[in-house]
């Protein structure tokens, strides 16, 4: 994976990011994400971001359990190995809902984290770059990807003049691969050596 | 400001529906009085006076469940149902009305009925005498106790919602623009509604239920039971206001009430039909799983006998329905499948209470018949009629409200 150089802008203020989103966005530059220290209302709408798809999966994660538990329960109990428990129909449908409750419970819930882990390029022992270490305390970060036409003093300027107070080039690695990101981070700092 | 419509005025559209609703529902009630009301088979004379028994206390249950969304909502220092908020509080103007002609039925029924009665077997004292469960709850089921409780619910109800009601009206002066006057009045909204919330969980989420409902069924209980008809009521309730919303939206008023709140709306809508459906659940099964002759006796002739398919029927509008369809976020936000929804659950919780009043007032037969239907369009008109009415007093946006900022910039 080949690492990039980003544009990073900070803003103290909500108010100021919001008509800043909307000017960046309006010159043509390409926002790769903003960084907040908390959720902010509105945000996704103002990056142009469409509605996620987890819900969706959420959906078939659930329905999943509902036929695991179903099926499962129904299989053992009602047709490969009846038994008798106190007097009960073989098909005690009532007494399976708070099992099958809870599996399409489990399932949506786990297929959901997992899920978003994987949107969000997060895995166990993959260290992700932070752009700003403000970003998790009071400031709101912005990170622009230029294109290798951009003119990176242009797009400083430009974001200086729309309120950014601290804006830097940073050089991080734009996809994710399981591991190889501290490998390659290492070489560039150890060796000087650009990785492709 | 100037161009947007905050002052309701009542179509003359709906004031000639309104009063057409009436008109057959009254002609129902009369016709049905006549032919079955003063009847000499005690039969035909608990059907009708059941009727009227459950479609009075189901009307003024989902009204009243304005009150408490507007209470809840406040005590829960919400914001956002401040655009729209003198909706259920036009809703909520129902309950002394309904309040007391459910008053006069029930009084009816347990004073003017006769002992032998089917609604109440409890009020048959030589039964009473020689039973020892009903012995034991004579001191509860009683008509003394039940007179005193049924005024107090519904005195109470009304006069602490018209307390909120007129507190929200101090919204419209320009004097609570004030930090200090704001301050004072989110208070003392806090206080009344906080009263109101107390009152409102020891009777509707509690005895009321039992009084009224529960003890049609006079040896059997489930202590389910009044958060069953809490559930039933409240997601009928906010369906309710989520209709009168789309309505005025239609018309061109609540400007600033959008989506955004309607997508709340529909998650209440959504989440209190799982709330409800957890609750049948729990009393159902427990029941099923422990097959004690004494509980099984209510389900006997709803799930096996000539309730079967209204049973079911209940199950799948208010459970399977908002499930599938209100899951999603954009069906939350779409006016036309919000409404649809409305009108289903509404229907679908007035099925609820049917099978709840006259599966125990009639067990061996069922069907929905024209008198049924006759006097919820009693009901239903007359709640168009003087909610319209209602609405027409205030303006529709209470412009000094210290929250209606947080309310008109509300994102879900």
């Amino acid at each position: 994976m080949a690492n990039k150089n980003f544009v990073v802008g900070c803003f103290d203020d909500e108010a100021v990011l919001f008509p800043a989103v909307k000017k960046v966005r309006m010159a043509g530059y390409k926002i790769h994400d903003v960084y907040t220290p908390y959720a902010v209302h509105g945000l996704d709408h103002a990056l142009g971001l469409r509605e996620t798809s987890l819900h969706t999966a959420g959906f078939i994660y659930g329905i999943t359990g509902t036929a695991t538990a179903l099926g499962g329960i129904g299989w053992i109990l009602s047709w490969d190995w009846p038994l008798n428990f106190g007097g009960k129909p073989h098909f005690a449908l009532p007494a399976w809902i708070p099992i099958t409750f809870e599996l399409t419970v489990l399932f949506a819930s786990i297929g959901m984290v997992l899920t978003f882990c994987y949107l969000c390029q997060m895995a166990p022992f993959v260290k992700k770059h932070q752009f700003h270490s403000r970003a998790t305390d009071d400031a709101f970060v912005m990170v622009v990807e230029p294109t290798p036409k951009t003119n990176l003093e242009d797009l400083k300027a430009f974001l200086s003049a729309n309120g950014a107070t601290e804006i830097e080039v940073q050089e991080a690695e734009a996809g994710w691969w399981l591991g190889t990101y501290d490998k390659q981070q290492k070489l560039v700092r150890d060796k000087g050596i650009e990785v492709a | 400001m100037a161009s947007i419509k905050e002052q309701f005025e009542i179509p003359g559209k709906m004031r000639t529906w309104s009063i057409a609703l009436i008109c057959v529902g009254l002609l129902a009630l009369i016709i049905g009085f006549a032919t079955k009301g003063i009847s000499t088979d005690q039969h035909q004379k608990d059907i009708f006076w059941g009727t009227l028994m459950y479609n009075s206390i189901y009307f003024l249950l989902i009204c009243n469940g304005s009150m408490f969304f507007i209470c809840a909502t406040t005590l829960a220092m919400g914001g956002w149902q401040v655009v729209f908020r003198r909706v259920p509080e036009a809703i909520s103007t129902m309950v002394p009305i309904f309040g007391l002609i459910a008053f006069v039925i029930l009084m009816y029924i347990v004073f003017g009925m006769g002992s032998h009665t089917h609604i109440y077997h409890w009020l048959d004292k030589d039964a009473v005498t020689n039973d020892e469960i009903l012995k034991g709850k004579s001191g509860f089921l009683n008509p003394g106790f039940f007179l005193l409780w049924t005024v107090l619910a519904i005195g109470l109800w009304s006069l602490l919602g018209w307390r909120m009601r007129k507190l929200s009206s101090e919204a419209d002066d320009p004097a609570l623009a004030n930090q200090d006057a704001g301050k004072s009045f989110i208070w003392r909204n806090t206080v009344t509604a906080s009263l109101f919330i107390v009152w409102f969980g020891l009777t509707v989420a509690s005895t009321v239920p039992w009084l009224w409902l529960m003890s049609i069924d006079p040896h059997w209980y489930s202590t389910m039971y009044s958060w069953y008809t809490f559930a039933s009521s409240f997601v009928a309730g906010i369906s309710l206001v989520a209709l009168w919303i789309i309505y005025l939206k239609n018309k061109g008023y609540l400007a600033y009430t959008t989506e955004e709140h309607l997508h709340d709306i529909g998650k209440f809508m959504f989440a209190f039909s799982i709330f409800w459906t957890y609750l049948w659940f729990s009393q159902y099964m427990l029941i099923w799983y422990a097959n004690m002759s004494e509980e099984t006796v209510y389900f006997k002739h709803r799930v096996e006998g000539a309730y079967k398919g209204i049973f079911f029927l209940n199950i799948i509008i208010n459970f399977v329905c908002p499930i599938l369809i209100l899951m999603k976020r954009s069906a939350k936000r779409n006016y036309t499948l919000m409404t649809f929804m409305a009108v289903l659950i509404i229907f679908g919780h007035w099925i609820d209470f049917y099978q709840m009043v006259m599966g125990s007032v009639r067990p061996e037969d069922a069907g929905l018949s024209w008198l049924d239907f006759g006097i919820a369009f009693l009901f239903v008109g007359l709640m168009i009629f003087f909610v319209g009415k209602a609405l027409a007093k205030k303006p529709l946006l209470p412009v000094y409200h210290p929250f209606v900022k947080e309310s008109v910039i509300h994102y879900t």
